[in-house]
């Protein structure tokens, strides 16, 4: 296992925080989350042509640059400390991670190399109005139509779903249970039959959509019937991957009610000369390092196809939901009655922290699914 | 003194209650009714509005209330501040032309004390006031002022002397809010309402009767006000949610619910709802889940001895002992109970917890607790203030050593503001 990022990684790293500092600043992501769509065409391709970014982990063999979960969560790592509004999780964690963990080579020759151009914008809607995380709990049909299939059902908390152009869809064969008879099918985001409808976010920089299926025409991605075990790996990486992205933001939060402290004054004196201040921060500081190190463990996990990387997963997930939330109350209290109000930045992160927390499954889900791994 | 006995007082509340109490009544015509009967506010001394009653026995009087369904004088938001500080340091002539409108509702009052530059430093205060002519002249800004934008008047903290030390230049005005020299701009939260304000004072005037207590003592009184807020947001505090009763009396409740308290209206979420823990834990199933269970069995374990705490401190004021520890512990247990309700509204919330308005649990109440929250610890005195307070004050542990209180006002370092 690697526990230092290189020169390169390093480099990777500062670039790409020049670039979002530059494009993404707080005035442009609260100009995009008060829009429905919450994103803009220009930017999303200025990620891609000038950096790449969609394709860092396609296999060349798709068109992208073949990099790791490393990089990837680099990337992340920085856009959750930006809070850079932009269909990114969307696209490359979730539908490519399901493309490329269950679609056959031809699939993957045709629905990867738009994905690493920046062309297509993908989702996976696997959640439903129950919002179970888990795959069992899919109920949206799939019947077999001559030689495609049509599903039938909802689905909702859809990342980026209102926009996506391709959707991939969890859905199991009419009559079965639990892990059995569910497949992942691709559905163009125009499709007949579908209907798509933003829901309203608590956290306006993530969107999240609803979406109906009636009768709607959809082609079988992989192996039918067998979708438990690459959705279910896709999970994993999406919780590795989130990780990494929260504690980006959680980062952000510390040095930003750092640098407050330092130069806010009452009594005389700099707040941040307070004991009970410095003791925050040196909480946080920990709190925020802990979190880093899982987050980065479980990235190198993926790499090295580590047996244990469903729990290290869980265990990252787990501690950056924790520590993320925790960090932007601080946050808030440390900036007082500023740190309350709309044209401060803080509460932006706050309501990150809370979405990036809820989805796919809050802390004591991964704890349970981390001593599940461990216990048995 | 006459015996006052629980039962003596229910039954003189209730024979009066029976006999005037009138929904059909216009609001204010009740409540000056209520004024002069000393039931309105019967703990207060009886030359203004009270029956002088014991705190322990004000109970008896509110359940009378509400089995009648009785409206009880104007009592939520800065305007109780007012009628205390006034009721404990104000004039005669202030506290015959305040009280009464206070009581009635018919003037609403903000409180003018926090600037940019100075918040948990209340005492920090740079705007100024001068004595030109016969006039006081205010010149400044003031910001988190709530309810501003609603205002009669406000109860406004103001340096007077800047070469004495901090606590001693200060002095404690009522300003006619209505006025040219008063500009007042909504700044909206991160729960998107806009119940606060910046406040500016431009050549603002103040009729010298309106000075309370004497130039430069305005420290203690600003004290006074304080100590009343912080009480006030101890775990008994309720907040009037109007009735949907018929009668022109409770119309015109709901009428003064929806404007001049409608700044208050996320109160209740920020305190964190713990009266719908449970219903939600029935509904969402996170009854049935035991580390859930315990979750919530450790919420309510805190809020119900906060509540007896509260209870223990209103007794030993009743009974005219002096206020032990548990007095000064119920605004930082609050911050406390609220942050413990907002976590566990949204984790029983599950995935809708992202949610918020028509699309998300209640309506959109979850997520408002959830975004409104993290004003109860900096709201009236941050956590970490109440902390110093209960350690220095209740603890008597040693102050920090002082470099803002020891020599003219004018040599203290202080923010920059723009
Ligand atoms: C919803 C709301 C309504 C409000 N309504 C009003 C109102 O109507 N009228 C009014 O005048 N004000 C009002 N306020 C202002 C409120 O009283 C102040 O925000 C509060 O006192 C904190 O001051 P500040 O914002 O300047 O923060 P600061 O004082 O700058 O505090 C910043 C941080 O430093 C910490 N800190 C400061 N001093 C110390 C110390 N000695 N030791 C340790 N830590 C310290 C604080 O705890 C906080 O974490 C309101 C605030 C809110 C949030």
């Amino acid at each position: 296992m690697k526990f230092s990022f290189s020169g390169e990684q390093e480099e990777f790293r500062s670039n790409l925080r020049r670039f979002l500092t530059d494009r993404a600043p707080t005035k442009e992501v609260r100009r995009l989350m008060e829009t429905d769509v919450g994103w803009e065409g220009a930017g999303w391709r200025a990620l891609n042509a000038e950096l790449g970014l969609t394709a860092v982990r396609i296999p060349e063999a798709y068109g992208g640059h073949g990099f790791g979960f490393g990089e990837h969560c680099i990337v992340l790592e920085e856009m959750g400390r930006s809070l850079l509004c932009a269909p990114y999780f969307a696209t490359t964690v979730l539908a490519a991670g399901a493309i490329l963990n269950a679609g056959t080579e031809g699939q993957k020759q045709a629905l990867l190399p738009g994905i690493a151009s920046g062309d297509t914008i993908a989702t996976l809607a696997s959640t439903e109005a129950s919002g179970s995380w888990e795959a069992a709990a899919t109920t949206l049909t799939a019947t077999p139509s001559g030689a495609s299939y049509r599903l039938n059902g909802h689905k909702s908390f859809v990342l980026d779903g209102h926009t996506a152009d391709l959707i991939v869809v969890l859905a199991r064969a009419p009559g079965t249970t639990g892990e059995a008879g569910l497949s992942f099918f691709t559905v163009a985001g125009h499709a007949a039959g579908l209907s798509r409808r933003a829901l309203k976010v608590m956290d306006p920089t993530r969107k999240l959509a609803r979406l109906e299926f009636q009768d709607v025409e959809a082609s079988l991605l992989g192996e039918a019937d067998a979708a438990a075990a690459p959705f279910n790996r896709t999970m994993t990486e999406a919780a590795v991957c989130l990780a990494n992205e929260m504690v980006g933001g959680a980062e952000r939060l510390r040095e930003d009610a750092l640098a407050y402290a330092m130069m806010r004054m009452q009594f005389g004196r700099p707040i941040a000369s307070f004991q009970s201040m410095k003791h925050k921060q040196a909480d946080m500081l920990l709190e925020v390092e802990l979190a880093k190190s899982a987050a980065y463990y479980a990235a190198a996990a993926l790499d090295d196809g580590d047996a244990d990387v469903a729990a290290t997963a869980s265990l990252a997930k787990a501690c950056a939901s924790d520590t993320y939330m925790q960090t932007a109350i601080h946050a808030i209290q440390i900036h007082g009655g500023i740190g309350f109000t709309w044209d401060n930045d803080t509460h932006l992160w706050f309501k990150r922290a809370k979405s990036s927390e809820v989805l796919f499954g809050d802390a004591s889900h991964h704890r349970e699914l981390m001593m599940r791994n461990w216990a048995a | 003194m006459s015996e006052n006995t629980e039962a003596s007082v229910r039954a003189e509340v209730r024979a009066w209650l029976e006999a005037n109490w009138n929904p059909e009544l216009g609001l204010v015509e009740w409540r000056n009714k209520l004024v002069d009967s000393g039931w309105g506010v019967p703990h207060w001394p009886k030359a203004w509005y009270g029956r002088e009653l014991s705190a322990g026995l004000i109970p008896v009087v509110d359940e009378e209330f509400q089995r009648i369904g009785a409206i009880g004088v104007a009592k939520a938001g800065i305007r109780t501040l007012a009628a205390a500080t006034i009721l404990a340091h104000g004039t005669d002539l202030q506290k015959e032309k305040f009280l009464r409108r206070s009581l009635t509702g018919e003037d609403t009052w903000c409180q003018l004390f926090s600037e940019p530059g100075s918040g948990s430093d209340v005492a920090g205060a740079v705007t100024r006031a001068e004595l030109r002519g016969n006039q006081w002249v205010v010149n400044g800004q003031k910001v988190w002022t709530t309810s501003a934008h609603h205002a009669h008047w406000g109860l406004l903290l103001a340096r007077t002397d800047w070469d004495k030390a901090k606590h001693k230049g200060l002095s404690y005005f009522i300003i006619d809010m209505h006025q040219p020299g008063v500009t007042v701009q909504p700044l909206r939260q991160m729960n998107g309402h806009a119940s606060f304000n910046q406040v500016f004072l431009t050549d603002a005037l103040v009729q010298p009767e309106f000075l309370v207590a004497d130039v430069g003592d305005g420290w203690a009184v600003t004290t006074t006000t304080l100590m009343h807020e912080r009480r006030g947001a101890d775990s008994l505090r309720s907040w009037a949610m109007g009735s949907d009763r018929p009668g022109r009396a409770y119309d015109e409740e709901r009428a003064e619910i929806a404007t001049t308290m409608e700044p208050y209206k996320w109160y209740p979420q920020r305190a964190g709802r713990v009266d719908l823990i449970l219903p939600r834990a029935r509904e969402t199933g996170a009854i049935d889940d035991p580390v859930m269970r315990q979750e919530i069995a450790k919420l309510l374990v805190m809020s119900k001895s906060a509540e007896w705490t509260a209870r223990r401190a209103r007794t030993a004021q009743e009974q005219g002992r002096p206020q032990g520890p548990e007095g000064s512990l119920g605004k930082l247990v609050s911050s406390y109970i609220a942050r413990a309700a907002a976590r566990l509204h949204t984790q029983m919330s599950g995935a809708n917890a992202m949610l918020t308005g028509e699309d998300s649990p209640m309506g959109g109440v979850i997520a408002e607790i959830f975004v409104s929250v993290p004003a109860t610890s900096i709201a009236g005195g941050t956590d970490e203030i109440q902390r110093n307070i209960i350690a220095e004050r209740v603890l008597k542990m040693p102050r920090e050593p002082s470099v803002d209180t020891i020599k003219p006002f004018r040599d203290v370092p202080r923010n920059v503001v723009a």
